[in-house]
């Protein structure tokens, strides 16, 4: 199935769903941020996409359908923090079409990185991709699926990513394939460890003490070691998931981080 | 016979009198605390607060052979940061938001609950916790989440008065342990995220009714005003959270204060913002300042300066000094003359770059780091406002540490807009993607502390500001210390184990997986001979004595 522009996300819920951004109340221009405004671009691109198919019925393309709400101005009746959209967004607004949504946080933060940048973003620039294209990437050339399971199907050498899509923003999904061990979180490294009686271990980390260890060994043991029983231990820095960089085209890329997002999990 | 049982009776009484006001708290009961080791009767301890126990029952030979004696479970999944106080048998302590639980300090049994419900509009920035409780006569006295002070009888946990010091719906809320001096309860509010003015004030123990109010951001008619620009004095932070000192000699009573506001944006409040980041000298009788020293001019890192001043009597120089002691979140530990507020020494005791070091006044050598470059420490700080030890024994000053912990800040231009927050920026962490590791632990799950940071005992030698010896923990170390007649140290951290190591050597003696992050301080005290040793941990309170 392709997937048309500006349709990735399900558009089933676009016709009863109005982003209605018409708080009571004076109106007050996008500011005072209490946490960094800093938006990467993928991020803006998946809340440009989830913008177009959840909002664009009440708020129009450009976000300025409601009066007094103009997003690609900057101008909002109460919002003033990022925080003050993201609740708004997933609490609603009381007497008002703006019902809440039970966006996951990559979305919100998606939605927000695009409702913050409308006014400098080119949607023509959009890079959309196809998230079932995408599943055939990571069942086939990109090899994912040789580590990663989808939600308990497939090997346990890496984390099971079967909700990586509500865990995960779309900026930190992109860093990753460019750049898996500078973008991995450092719990998933692998340890080495050989035990006084000379056993080699080598696993997956789950969770680290000043004391222990507790890891999914290559076996896919669970493994909790004692340090002090240890004759050697260490992080591994590296990893052996490769980089996407020049393996695949931006295409391909945007493909496979559209099916990631799209992992939600089991409901 | 009748003269015979009149004199019965009044020897009778007589035997009486002296355990009916035992049981009251006096004001020289808590100056003498070190008379009566069984019991805990400050927030620290003791007006010096050195988290230090006569006791020496448990020592290094027998540690191993503590056990668990009891638990208390709170009825709330917040933060547990009490420090309990023992009062000849009875503990009292507290549980979020703002409930007292008097119970037996040998079984762990409830006498009482004394339940205060927080006004809604409370918005304590970092989580709606409380600290511990101040006793003074049969009165136990308690700072409130939504800014009330609140005394309750120590008997029976019913209330005899309560007075609002500020406006919850603004951002002042309390969190802190009162510290009574004579017959006066001194606290101070919490809000530097909310753009408050903070202060601290003195109560009547008797009537609630405020004997005086210090403000810690000096309005136009005030000294330190010179240090602000025009209006910002008025949003300017030095809150006070966490519970001062008392030199009963020199008459003075020591308090921290913290950030200035906006918290990361410095180019909204040119100058020294006096007085945050700085400990004040004040007369308790009266509320006037006798000295200041400023640790974190013009901060731009959050360095609350909120830690409990340790108060040393030691040589210095080869001269008997009135010392004071302070690892401080910057990343330097001081020495301070607290007659005079005289710097003496400091060094760091982590990695810091925002300053080269402190000159012969103690001022930082400021050295800001590029925009997009980490700051270290980072901003929780190389240590926060766990408590410190210091041992009269070894003579060494401990703290619990944040290592190789640093935060990329950035300062924003923000409006200030009454009780919302007033931060002025942001601060992530230098590893992309991943969460600034925050206070408290979310889940059982160490994330990312390995390449975020980790965590340390560190045992310091006042006289040099050398590093005598330093335990290191994976995770970071969020609780507080306690030393003990025996050379033990008592401490746990973000991981949950709670430890008791070789005050004079580092080495690890006794652990115990306790479950649950430690971010509360450990003490202990007696009854019936035997020593115990409590520390709260996740949602439950922990108390360890030998085996039988």
């Amino acid at each position: 199935m392709k997937l048309c522009r500006l349709s990735l996300i399900v558009l089933s819920q676009c016709a009863i769903l109005c982003a209605v951004f018409a708080f009571c109340g004076s109106e007050v221009q996008a500011q005072g941020q209490d946490r960094a405004p800093v938006y990467f671009p993928a991020d803006i691109q998946y809340g440009a996409q989830i913008f177009a198919s959840q909002c664009t019925a009440c708020h129009g393309e450009n976000g300025d359908l409601i009066p007094g709400v103009n997003f690609r101005a900057g101008q909002f009746k109460r919002v003033i923090s990022d925080n003050d959209l993201r609740l708004t967004i997933t609490t609603g607004v009381p007497g008002t079409a703006m019902q809440p949504f039970t966006f996951g946080a990559s979305e919100l933060t998606g939605i927000v990185a695009y409702l913050r940048n409308m006014s400098t973003f080119d949607t023509r620039n959009l890079m959309l991709g196809n998230k079932t294209r995408g599943q055939t990437l990571f069942e086939g050339v990109g090899k994912c699926a040789t580590c990663h399971a989808v939600n308990g199907k497939g090997p346990r050498v890496a984390p099971d990513l079967g909700d990586i899509g509500t865990i995960r923003t779309a900026d930190l999904l992109h860093r990753t394939l460019l750049d898996p061990a500078g973008a991995m979180l450092p719990v998933s490294r692998y340890v080495h460890a050989v035990t006084r009686d000379g056993k080699t271990i080598n696993g997956r980390r789950l969770n680290e003490d000043t004391y222990t260890v507790q890891l999914i060994d290559e076996q896919e043991h669970m493994l909790s070691l004692t340090k002090a029983d240890l004759r050697d231990y260490s992080v591994v820095k590296t990893t052996s998931m490769p980089s996407y960089k020049d393996k695949f085209s931006a295409q391909e890329l945007a493909d496979l981080e559209a099916y990631l997002l799209s992992l939600k999990g089991v409901k | 016979m009748r003269d015979f049982r009149r004199t019965f009776f009044f020897l009778a009484l007589s035997l009486l009198i002296p355990f009916s006001l035992r049981a009251q708290v006096t004001s020289q009961r808590i100056l003498h605390a070190a008379d009566e080791p069984q019991n805990w009767l400050t927030y620290s301890g003791s007006y010096a607060s050195q988290r230090y126990s006569p006791l020496n029952q448990v020592d290094a030979a027998n540690v191993k052979n503590l056990e668990l004696k009891w638990v208390f479970q709170a009825q709330s999944l917040q933060k547990f940061e009490t420090t309990p106080l023992v009062v000849d048998g009875i503990m009292y302590l507290t549980q979020s938001p703002n409930d007292i639980i008097a119970v037996d300090a040998k079984t762990g049994r409830a006498f009482w609950v004394y339940h205060y419900a927080p006004s809604p509009q409370a918005r304590p920035c970092c989580g709606i916790v409380n600290r511990g409780v101040a006793i003074l006569g049969d009165t136990l006295f308690m700072a409130t989440v939504d800014a009330h002070l609140v005394a309750v009888d120590a008997k029976t946990g019913h209330a005899i008065w309560n007075v609002k010091l500020a406006e919850p719906a603004a951002g002042y809320a309390m969190t802190m342990a009162p510290l009574v001096v004579k017959d006066k309860v001194i606290v101070g509010v919490a809000g530097g995220e909310f753009g408050v003015r903070g202060f601290i004030s003195a109560f009547d123990s008797e009537t609630g009714k405020q004997a005086w109010r210090f403000d810690t951001i000096p309005s136009p008619d005030q000294a330190g005003h010179e240090s602000w620009r025009e209006g910002d004095w008025q949003h300017g932070g030095g809150a006070v959270w966490m519970t001062g000192s008392y030199d009963p000699d020199l008459n003075l009573v020591y308090w921290g204060t913290g950030n200035p506001g906006p918290d990361w944006n410095p180019a909204q409040r040119p100058g020294d913002n006096l007085y945050s980041d700085c400990v004040l000298a004040l007369n308790p009788d009266t509320g006037k300042m006798k000295w200041y020293f400023q640790f974190t001019p013009h901060d731009p890192y959050d360095y609350d300066s909120v830690q409990v001043p340790v108060l040393v009597n030691a040589n210095w120089k080869g001269t008997p000094s009135k010392l004071m002691m302070w690892g401080n979140r910057n990343g330097f530990f001081y020495v301070l003359d607290r007659a005079t507020g005289k710097f003496l020494d400091g060094h760091p005791f982590v990695k810091v770059n925002w300053a080269s070091g402190l000159d012969a006044n103690g001022r930082p050598i400021t050295t800001p780091q590029p925009a997009g470059e980490p700051t270290f420490p980072g901003i929780q700080g190389g240590t926060n406002w766990y408590s410190p030890s210091y041992s009269p024994r070894t003579g060494l000053f401990y703290l619990p540490a944040w290592e190789n912990y640093s935060t990329i800040f950035t300062g924003i231009d923000t409006d200030f807009h009454e009780g919302q927050r007033f931060t002025g920026g942001a601060n992530t962490a230098p590893i992309p993607g991943a969460e600034n590791p925050v206070g408290a632990r979310q889940g059982p799950v160490n994330v990312y502390t390995e390449a975020l940071g980790s965590g340390a005992v560190i045992a310091i030698d006042p006289a040099t500001g050398e590093k005598k010896w330093k335990f290191d923990m994976h995770d970071v170390n969020t609780g507080g210390i306690l030393t003990t007649a025996s050379d033990l140290l008592f401490n746990g951290g973000r991981e949950g184990y709670f430890q008791a190591l070789d005050a004079r050597t580092g080495a690890l003696l006794w652990k115990q997986n306790l479950g649950g992050e430690i971010i509360a301080g450990p003490m202990s005290y007696r009854v019936d001979g035997k020593q115990y040793i409590t520390i709260a941990a996740g949602n439950n309170l922990f108390t360890f004595a030998l085996r039988e």
